[in-house]
């Protein structure tokens, strides 16, 4: 078995309203429970807004710190799932069912350790 | 056994490749590992095959010589706590090689090469390379590019296989109709490419080598056999398309005595096959319109119409709807055709201008019909198509 990041594309800009949501946080729930059902989710989280980040560098010993994300971007990483599955087919399958249930683009990506 | 020269051991190996990485990716879990055996063999082959002669199953002796380095080469580079090696290394024997289980290696091989992970250009090079054999600066020289570009493009593609575990395997029935159009697709790409330029005839007689073995290991599914039927009936009439000068001909002025009678043959015997079987396509469709068009008699545009009709239903484009329009304008004259053609959404495609131009120089509107020559040559690519546009215009301009 292998893990496989499952990434969330999200345009950056203002939240859908709350009655367009809904439904969708509904069918990704419902993605979710069958991932834990079948045995194959390893953790998974929605993110604050990228305006929301924090980037540390370290520079000459110290730590220096920028309010915002790394880099501004039309789209950004929205939340993310990890599953533990065999191979890139099986991925590639629930990768394909949150990508139904949320709408947005789903990156799925091998770990390497 | 016959004495060999190494051109010919080459031909034996490109012929066997696709089942030797086969069977060795399987028994290794690794493409890279499978490749380098397969060559290892060949190094061998032209050492031993040249004096000793061919042996008498020259795929047998490919995969258990290439096995064998395999191994020598783990075992040369493993370390004692490389588990992963050491497994492999467990579970191999000198075991004889048997026809059933190849046929599904390389299937499995197919489907790989064409998962749809991959980009198509990454499909089509490692299908030429793994399964047709293909050596990488043949591929480069066949798609027009530099050597070590598609060297990193099967590099990148083999590192995505490993790395994100794109299966080994043959796909399940509820993905299979898809992944099947991955593949037919990624064939009849060689083939296009090839009958695109002069200079790459290579590719479509390589097309249709692979079309012959998706056939062979898919022999119920009637699209491989439309798709290769198809590739027969076009390259049938590869030579009478092109004139002594280079230019096109049109199929209508076409030398028919130059069309390739025994391709033409199986095309047709292919045709009549699938359509006994009646579980049209839109490649097998496609290859019923080109047996028609090459039947002796000449082309009966009503048939024709009815089978773009059925690919209308099946697999409905505006592309299709051109092409039927143009079968149309034959049977029931220009007028109705442009009229039809009008009404698609294609101002970006030469053909559409290409087909309102011929249109109506047919219906007398000269003028119109330069400006769609106009539009249709601010468009094409293609130098011979080109060529073919300015003399047409040419041809209509001047009384």
């Amino acid at each position: 078995m292998s893990h496989y990041l499952l990434s969330v594309i999200e345009p950056t800009g203002p939240r859908p309203a709350p009655e367009v949501l809904e439904p969708v946080m509904q069918a990704v729930g419902a993605v979710d429970q069958a991932m834990r059902d079948a045995g194959i989710w390893v953790y998974s989280g929605g993110l604050h807004d990228p305006s929301t980040a924090t980037v540390l560098r370290a520079k000459d010993g110290d730590v220096v710190t920028t309010d915002g994300p790394f880099a501004e971007a039309r789209e950004h990483l929205g939340g993310f799932t990890i599953v533990d599955v065999g191979d890139l087919d099986a991925a590639m399958d629930w990768g394909g069912q949150l990508a139904v249930a949320s709408g947005l683009p789903i990156e799925v990506r091998p770990f390497r350790y | 056994m016959t004495r060999i020269d190494e051109d010919a051991i080459a031909r034996v190996f490109r012929a066997e490749h696709g089942r030797a990485v086969a069977v060795l990716a399987r028994s290794f879990g690794d493409l890279d590992v499978a490749e380098e055996a397969v060559q290892d063999a060949f190094v061998s082959a032209v050492e031993h095959w040249q004096t000793d002669g061919v042996p008498p199953s020259p795929a047998g002796w490919i995969i258990t010589t290439a096995k064998r380095r395999a191994i020598d080469r783990l075992r040369r580079e493993a370390s004692r706590d490389d588990r992963h090696a050491q497994a492999v290394l467990l579970h191999q024997r000198d075991d004889p090689v048997e026809e059933g289980p190849v046929r599904d290696d390389r299937l499995r091989l197919v489907f790989t090469c064409c998962h749809p992970a991959l980009a198509v250009e990454a499909q089509v090079a490692l299908t030429l390379r793994l399964l047709g054999g293909l050596t990488t600066p043949e591929i480069a020289r066949a798609f027009l590019v530099p050597e070590a570009t598609m060297a990193q493009r099967l590099v990148r593609a083999k590192g995505k296989i490993r790395d994100a575990r794109i299966p080994y395997r043959i796909p399940s029935d509820a993905d299979l109709p898809d992944r099947l159009q991955a593949v037919l697709a990624v064939v009849y790409l060689v083939f296009t490419t090839g009958s695109s330029a002069l200079t790459r005839e290579d590719l479509c007689a390589e097309a249709i080598r692979l079309g012959r073995v998706l056939v062979e290991l898919m022999p119920d599914e009637p699209e491989a056999l439309g798709l290769l039927a198809l590739m027969l009936l076009t390259d049938a009439r590869r030579d009478a398309r092109t004139s002594a000068d280079g230019s096109l001909v049109l199929l209508h002025d076409q030398d028919r005595s130059l069309w390739d009678p025994g391709e033409l043959d199986e095309g047709r015997e292919l045709v009549r096959r699938c359509l006994r079987r009646d579980h049209l396509g839109p490649y097998q469709l496609q290859a019923a319109m080109q047996a028609v068009h090459s039947e002796p008699a000449g082309t009966d545009w009503r048939q024709i119409v009815i089978l773009y009709d059925q690919l209308m239903s099946i697999a409905p484009s505006p592309v299709v709807a051109l092409n039927r329009a143009v079968a149309v304008a034959e049977l029931d004259g220009p007028e109705v055709g442009l009229a039809l053609v009008d009404a698609l959404p294609l101002e970006r495609f030469y053909l559409f201008h290409a087909v309102r131009a011929d249109l109506l120089r047919r219906l007398g509107r000269t003028a119109d019909a330069a400006d769609a020559y106009d539009e249709a040559l601010a468009l094409t690519p293609n130098e011979q198509e080109r060529d073919f546009l300015l003399r047409r215009r040419a041809a209509t301009t001047t009384p």
